[in-house]
C-alpha cells in the first residue's frame, strides 16, 4: 500500500490572533444584512405601536453604531469562538488556545468594546480586564485551513438558557411544550425579538453546543430536513402567538427565527437544549 | 402615543401622574448602577455607613457602559436586565430611592415596593446601547471606581427614550401587552 503524504500547510499564530481580533470589533461593531432585514420585515408586521417603535430604535441603533463607531449593544458579550481546523493545517509561532486569546484581548482593547469576564465565577468576580479568557469549541476537520467564528454572547440572553432531558415518549409534542414554555417565562429577559437555537438528541452537553452553533445560520433559512423544518415553523408561530413582543411590552413579535439542529441519541434519552439569542445576532467568520 | 417629557429627580406630581404603558423623554440627573455595585449600596446601607452619593429621591438606571473612545462622553449605554437587582431593590427603595431604568420583568416583591414606596420603574430598549448613548451629554465616575464597568456614574441625560412599566398603581405593562396581544392559550 502507498501512503500517500498529504501536504501540510503552515499557518501563523500572528495571523490567527489579528484575524480573531477583527472579528470581535466587526461582530460587536455592525449587524448583518439578514438581521437588519428581519427586523425591518417585523417593524412592518409588529401589530402593536409601542413594539413598532422599539424595532424603529433598533435599525436605528445600526445605523448609529455604524456611523459612531460604537458597539450595537454595551454588553460587547462573552467570546466564544469556534474554530474548524484543517487536519493539515500546522499552526506556527504560538500557541493556538494562547493566540486565539490574545486575538480577544487585542480586539475588545483596541475596539474600546466592554470587558465582561470575572476571574472566579461564585466568589471572587474579578473583571479580568481584557475580556479574556475565550470559549473556544475546536473541530478538527478535513482540509488544510482555518475556520473561525466569533459569536460574542451577552448576558441577558445566555442567562435564559435552558436544557430539558425528555422522555422519547415525550416525542415533537414534548419539545414543542417545553420550548413555548421556556420563553414564555423568559419574558422580557432576553432581550426579545428573539432568535432561538434548538439543539435536539446527542447529550446533555452535545445539546447545548447544537443550540449554539444553529444561532450561526442566517436569520429565517430552514433547515435542510423537512421535518426539522417544520418544527421550526411551528415552534416560531407558537411563539410569536404568546404576545410577549418586541423587549416584552406585548405585540407579535416575540421571536425572528427558530433554528434547530436534531442528532441521533440514545435509547433511553431526548435531550432538548434552549440558547436563546437577542435581536442583535452577532457574529462573524473568517477562513485562513 | 405622544411621549411625555419629565425631568429626574422625578416630583410626587408626577410620580402620581405616570402609568404603566406611557412612553417618556427623560431628562436631569439619573445615577447608574447594576450587580457589583448594588451588592456594595445594600452592605453599607446594612452596616449603616454611609451611601457614596444621596440616593434620596434618585433614580437608577441599571447599565455597565462600554468604554468611551477618546474625545467621547461614554461608549454604548443600553439598560441590562433588572430582574437581577430584584434582591436589592426593595432595599434601596425603603432608603429613598424613587425610579429605576432597565428591562424586563420584575418580582412581585419589587412591585408591591414600587407601591409602598411610591416609586416607578421604567424600561429602555435593550440592545439599543449606541442610540440611548446619544442622549446622555455628560458622565461621571461617582463610586466604586475598581469596578471598571460597573462603577456607578452620574449621567446628564436629555430626552431619554423610555416607557413606564411599573407604576404606584400595581399596574405592569409586561403583563398587560401579553393580555393584549396573546393568541396561545398557554
Amino acid at each position: 500500500m502507498r501512503l500517500i503524504t498529504p501536504k501540510i500547510r503552515e499557518i501563523k499564530a500572528k495571523d490567527i490572533a489579528d484575524t480573531v481580533a477583527q472579528l470581535c470589533q466587526r461582530a460587536n461593531l455592525g449587524l448583518d444584512e439578514d438581521v437588519l432585514t428581519a427586523l425591518k420585515q417585523a417593524q412592518q408586521r409588529e401589530e402593536s405601536p409601542l413594539g413598532k417603535e422599539i424595532l424603529h430604535q433598533l435599525v436605528e441603533n445600526a445605523r448609529i453604531a455604524e456611523d459612531k463607531n460604537l458597539p450595537l449593544c454595551q454588553d460587547c458579550g462573552s467570546a466564544v469562538i469556534f474554530l474548524e481546523v484543517g487536519q493539515d493545517a500546522h499552526v506556527v509561532g504560538g500557541e493556538l488556545e494562547a493566540v486565539v486569546g490574545e486575538g480577544v484581548r487585542q480586539g475588545y482593547t483596541q475596539g474600546y468594546l466592554r470587558k465582561s469576564m470575572v476571574s472566579q465565577p461564585f466568589s471572587e468576580r474579578k473583571n479580568t480586564g481584557d475580556n479574556t479568557p475565550p470559549i473556544i469549541h475546536t473541530e478538527i476537520v478535513p482540509g488544510d485551513h482555518i475556520r473561525i467564528v466569533c459569536l460574542p454572547k451577552g448576558a441577558g440572553s445566555e442567562n435564559m438558557s435552558r436544557l430539558a432531558m425528555l422522555r422519547p415518549g415525550d416525542g415533537r409534542e414534548g419539545i414543542i411544550d417545553f420550548v413555548v414554555r421556556a420563553v414564555d417565562e423568559a419574558g422580557a429577559s432576553p432581550c426579545p425579538p428573539l432568535i432561538i437555537g434548538l439543539g435536539i438528541g446527542a447529550t446533555s452537553e452535545g445539546a447545548m453546543l447544537l443550540a449554539k452553533k444553529a444561532l450561526l445560520r442566517p436569520i429565517g433559512q430552514p433547515n435542510p430536513d423537512p421535518e426539522i423544518a417544520a418544527l421550526e415553523n411551528e415552534l416560531l408561530s407558537r411563539i410569536n402567538d404568546l404576545g410577549i413582543g418586541p423587549m416584552g411590552v406585548g405585540g407579535s413579535t416575540t421571536a425572528l427565527a427558530v433554528h434547530a439542529e436534531a442528532r441521533p441519541t440514545h435509547i433511553a434519552c431526548l435531550p432538548v437544549a434552549i440558547n436563546f439569542q437577542c435581536h442583535c445576532s452577532r457574529h462573524k467568520e473568517a477562513r485562513l | 402615543m405622544e411621549a411625555v417629557p419629565i425631568t429626574m429627580p422625578l416630583d410626587r406630581k408626577t410620580i402620581k401622574e405616570l402609568t404603566a404603558g406611557t412612553p417618556v423623554l427623560i431628562s436631569g440627573t439619573i445615577y447608574t448602577a447594576r450587580d457589583a455595585a448594588h451588592k456594595r449600596l445594600v452592605e453599607a446601607l446594612k452596616n449603616r455607613e454611609g451611601l457614596p452619593f444621596v440616593l434620596k429621591g434618585q433614580t437608577i438606571y441599571y447599565t455597565g457602559p462600554s468604554p468611551a473612545r477618546p474625545g467621547r462622553i461614554i461608549g454604548s449605554a443600553g439598560p441590562t436586565t433588572s430582574g437581577r437587582m430584584d434582591i436589592y431593590t426593595p432595599r434601596l427603595l425603603a432608603a429613598g430611592m424613587k425610579a429605576m431604568i432597565g428591562k424586563g420583568g420584575r418580582s412581585r416583591e419589587v412591585r408591591e415596593a414600587l407601591q409602598k414606596y411610591r416609586a416607578i420603574y421604567f424600561i429602555a430598549t435593550g440592545g439599543a446601547g449606541a442610540l440611548l448613548a446619544q442622549s446622555i451629554k455628560k458622565a461621571e465616575v461617582v463610586a466604586y471606581d475598581d469596578l471598571g464597568p460597573e462603577a456607578i456614574r452620574m449621567l446628564t441625560v436629555d430626552n431619554f427614550p423610555a416607557i413606564v412599566a411599573d407604576d404606584i398603581y400595581g399596574n405592569d405593562l409586561f403583563e398587560q401587552g401579553k393580555a393584549r396581544y396573546r393568541k396561545e392559550k398557554g
